[in-house]
This record gives C-alpha cells, sequence and structure tokens, in this order.
C-alpha cells in the first residue's frame, strides 16, 4: 500500500487505542467515575489490557485465514504495545490508590493474594516484550531467539486471564467472554498449523 | 458503571452542596430533626417529583426523629445518590447498580415482623406499629463492607435491645436470627446467584443489646428507599456491612448459633463474628484500608479502624476472644 495510506492508519489505530484513557481523563473530570472511582478506574485499565492484547494475538491467525490481509501484521507491535501500556496503567492504579505506595502493603499483598501474585506476574512477563519491541533489538538479538522470547505473550495473556478470574467472587462469570476468546485464539495457531502446513502424502520416504 | 447523569436533574432543583451541609450541620447540633430533614427532604422530594422513575423509587415519606447521642460525629456524609445507588442487594441482581432498578417491585405495605422461638410468646408486628414503638432517632454510623469500601450513612432509628425488650426472649436464647423477605416470583433476579435464600443473619444476644445495634426504619430522615432495605432492617456499625440485614421478616431467639448466609457460601471468607478488623485479612485481600465512596479516586484510601472505630462501646464484648479465630 501506499505510506501515505500505512501512515494514516496507523495514525487511526493509535487514536483509537488512546479512547479509553481519554475516556477515563474525561471521567475523572467531569466526575462520572461513579461512587467508587478506584474500582472504576481498575477495571477500565484491567480489560482494556486484555482486550488489546486478545486484539493482537488476533492478527496472525487472522494473517493465515486472509491471505489478502497480509499488511496488518505490523499492527501486532502497535496493539501489543497500548496493551503493555495500560497493563503498566493498571499496575500503577493498584500501586497508588490500593497500596498508597507502601512497600510492605505490596510485598504482602504479592505474597498472600494469588490474584495479585498473577496479576503482577502478568505484567513482569509483558515487560522483556516491551522492552525488546524495538527494530534495533529483533536485529541484535536476530529473528529466531527474538520469536522465541515472544512466545511468552502467549504466557502473559493466560495469567492475565487467570489474574480476572481469581479476582472476583466465587460464582461470578464476567471472565467467561475473554476466556473463550482467548482458548479460541490459542488454539487456533496450532489448528491453522494442522490443517495449511500438512506434508502431502507420498508413496516413498525420501532420506 | 455510570450511576447518574447530572443532565437529568435539572441544576435549579439541586440543593446546592453549602446548603444541605449546613442542615446536616444544623441537624447535629440540636434542632429538631423533623424540621431539619423535612427541609433538606424538600430538595430531594422535588427532584424525585420531577425527574426519572429512578430518583422517584426514593420520595419516601419523612420520619419525624430526635437527635442521638450515639451518632457518630466529624465524617462527611455519603451523598443519597449514591447511598441509594450503589447496593449490595443480590436477590436483585449481583451489580450493584441492579437494586436500585429493580428493588421497586418490594412490597413494603403491608409489612409484619414476625418474632417466634425461645419468647414468652411468639407476637406479629406490623410496621406501623414497630415505627410508633419508641422515638425515632438520628444515628450517623460508618457502613464498612467486606470488599473494602465504605460509607457514612445517617440512619433513622432505635436501639434494637429496645424492641427485644418487647419480644421477651426467654433466658435460654442465646442468639438472635434475622430472615429477610423473599419471593422468587417478586426478586426474579435472586437466581443469577448461587445462593440460597431467604437471606438469613444473626447476632449474639449480646451483639443485639448493644445500644449501637439499631432497628433501622430510615436514612436522611426519610424512610428507607427499596434498594437499602425497606421498610425495616438491622444496621450493626462494627461489624461488615453484610451482617446489617435488610428487609427484615423474621426475627427469631435461638439457643445455638444460627447458620448465616455469607458464611454458608464460603465459610473461610465470612465469619459469624465479621466484626471490622484491619489485623485479619480476608483471604482474597487485606482490610487494612478501604475506599471511601463519592470521594475523588486520590482521596478515597483510609486507614481502616478497629470494630469500624466502635471499639469504645462493643469491644468489650470480645474480651479473651480470638478474633483471628472467631473472624
Amino acid at each position: 500500500m501506499k505510506r501515505s495510506t500505512f501512515i494514516l492508519l496507523k495514525t487511526l489505530t493509535w487514536i483509537a487505542c488512546l479512547i479509553p484513557l481519554a475516556i477515563l481523563v474525561w471521567e475523572a473530570f467531569t466526575n462520572k467515575l461513579g461512587p467508587d472511582p478506584t474500582a472504576t478506574i481498575t477495571f477500565a485499565t484491567g480489560s482494556t489490557t486484555l482486550n488489546l492484547l486478545t486484539i493482537s494475538l488476533a492478527i496472525t491467525p487472522v494473517r493465515r485465514l486472509i491471505k489478502p490481509l497480509g499488511w496488518i501484521g505490523p499492527w501486532r507491535r502497535l496493539i501489543g504495545l497500548f496493551a503493555f501500556f495500560y497493563a503498566t496503567l493498571h499496575l500503577l492504579t493498584y500501586i497508588a490508590l490500593y497500596a498508597g505506595f507502601d512497600v510492605n502493603a505490596m510485598i504482602n499483598d504479592i505474597a498472600k493474594r494469588r490474584f495479585i501474585t498473577m496479576g503482577v506476574t502478568a505484567w513482569l512477563l509483558l515487560l522483556p516484550l516491551a522492552a525488546t519491541s524495538t527494530n534495533w533489538a529483533i536485529r541484535k538479538m536476530g529473528g529466531k531467539r527474538w520469536k522465541r522470547l515472544h512466545t511468552l505473550v502467549y504466557v502473559a495473556a493466560v495469567c492475565g486471564v487467570i489474574h480476572y478470574w481469581w479476582q472476583v467472587k466465587p460464582g461470578v462469570l464476567a471472565p467467561m467472554g475473554i476466556t473463550i476468546i482467548l482458548a479460541v485464539l490459542l488454539a487456533a495457531r496450532p489448528v491453522l498449523d494442522w490443517i495449511q502446513d500438512r506434508k502431502p502424502r507420498r508413496a516413498y520416504s525420501r532420506t | 458503571m455510570l450511576i447518574g447523569k447530572h443532565s437529568d436533574i435539572p441544576s435549579s432543583l439541586i440543593t446546592p452542596k453549602d446548603q444541605y451541609l449546613n442542615r446536616r450541620r444544623f441537624l447535629r447540633g440540636g434542632l429538631s430533626g423533623a424540621a431539619l430533614a423535612g427541609a433538606a427532604a424538600l430538595g430531594i422530594d422535588r427532584i424525585a417529583d420531577v425527574v426519572s422513575p429512578r430518583l422517584r423509587a426514593l420520595a419516601g415519606t419523612k420520619l419525624e426523629t430526635v437527635k442521638s447521642p450515639l451518632t457518630t460525629t466529624g465524617e462527611e456524609l455519603t451523598t443519597l445518590e449514591d447511598i441509594t445507588h450503589y447496593n449490595n442487594f443480590y436477590e436483585f441482581g449481583v451489580n450493584k447498580d441492579q437494586p436500585a432498578k429493580n428493588a421497586g417491585v418490594l412490597p413494603t405495605r403491608p409489612w409484619t415482623v414476625r418474632v417466634e422461638g425461645k419468647v414468652k410468646t411468639p407476637k406479629t408486628f406490623d410496621i406501623d406499629q414497630l415505627l410508633k414503638l419508641r422515638p425515632l432517632e438520628d444515628r450517623v454510623y460508618r457502613h464498612r463492607c467486606v470488599e473494602a469500601w465504605s460509607m457514612v450513612i445517617p440512619w433513622v432509628g432505635y436501639s434494637l435491645s429496645e424492641f427485644i425488650k418487647e419480644c421477651e426472649p426467654l433466658s435460654s436464647a442465646k442468639y438472635v436470627q434475622f430472615l429477610s423477605y423473599y419471593d422468587k416470583h417478586v426478586q426474579k433476579w435472586s437466581n443469577e446467584s448461587t445462593i440460597f435464600w431467604p437471606y438469613s443473619e444473626g447476632l449474639r444476644m449480646d451483639e443485639a443489646m448493644n445500644p449501637l445495634t439499631l432497628l433501622t426504619f430510615g436514612l436522611y430522615g426519610e424512610v428507607l428507599p427499596n434498594q437499602d432495605g425497606a421498610p425495616v432492617r438491622i444496621v450493626v456499625p462494627w461489624k461488615y456491612g453484610f451482617k446489617s440485614a435488610k428487609s427484615i421478616v423474621t426475627v427469631k431467639f435461638v439457643e445455638k448459633e444460627p447458620p448465616t448466609t455469607w458464611n454458608q457460601q464460603g465459610p473461610n471468607e465470612y465469619g459469624f463474628f465479621s466484626n471490622v478488623n484491619p489485623n485479619v485479612d480476608h483471604p482474597r485481600w487485606s482490610q487494612k484500608t478501604e475506599r471511601r465512596i463519592g470521594q475523588a479516586f486520590y482521596n478515597q484510601r483510609r486507614t481502616t479502624l478497629m470494630f469500624n472505630g466502635y471499639g469504645e462501646q462493643v469491644a468489650s464484648l470480645y474480651n479473651g476472644m480470638d478474633l483471628k479465630k472467631y473472624y
């Protein structure tokens, strides 16, 4: 495609990814964060993280299924980085508004509340991915090593979903939707491998 | 998550904050509760008459009240809007905005409270009888939910101990059990959760007789809105909010510790006593701090007080008890 089209589409994506943050900021200034604004901010940043992570993981299966959409490849990094951005906001909300910057309280929480342990784990898994997202890093690491490191994104996504399940009250089914979508996306890769790369049967084997 | 749109209410009808805060100060200062509750409620009544059906659920009868030495001072009141639109009342749905939308179907008249169990004679009280049993007091109490959020609510009622005197319990009565209204045809949302209804709660006899325990009929000088547990509930301010049973239909005096709903749902999360205690964590979160509802997001965090700040009046009830064991 034309370079100008590419830039336009990327710009629109930037804007779309910033909308959840813009809404939060607007609600904060107009006092519309609800009776429990801490909980509102936490939920908004957390769900945006999971949604963006899921969208970024959907790109490769879509490219493989719909060949003409091959050009969306570069969007994985952009959306993935925005997922990390919202994950960081989510973490900062915990640090500032829940823990009040109390280090002892945080150590206690991370050690004892399993959903927080899982959440911090998910963020720590995303951190090296964000750090090595630059073209420079890809070149320095070499494609193969870089690809292997970035398989951690699947682990991070699973950790994120478990974090959500462990956070809600027993009996609440809110995380079910995103769980199913993510499960389908994670299963899509080996399934597509099997369908698309199946070797043709040979009459005799070759060494 | 949006609770209300400010555009719903014409600004000319909104009581300016400094005016209603002044009215609150007056209330605590010593004028007859009735006149002031009426004046403050006037703003609320006008809003309710003019706008959305949602707010009409709030338009209740004004109650004649007197001030009480047992009221809590020094706390900023939570707004009526927040108190009536942020509720855990799972019979009407598990989301906090659902009771305000759905509790309109709760039939609050006719209403009776049945007293049974270890009593001289079982009795049935009509709600209007109960309203006249003792003078109604304005009691501001802190309200601390087990979920680590809190409010400050101006309740209206009288000490449960006064009602218990009328019940004439036998000496074999060691606990009081409270059963809430339940009708699966009316409260259709009650199957959104896996809870067994009706909602059951209980107190030890000495906890029930403590003057702080409030048989509650109203808030902000008006009858309880449905979503807040109309027409009669209890409020036990030193315990987590789920102990303050709503919409009570039965009071039963029993010998053994009665089963309570949340303890049945999660015995390792919700104990019978459930005293507010920053030193005893909930399995899934710390109880050392709480988020005050209605504050700006940077101003919500508060330290949780032992017994929700009512230790002076209730700590002696638990002398010698290991509160980590009896959570």
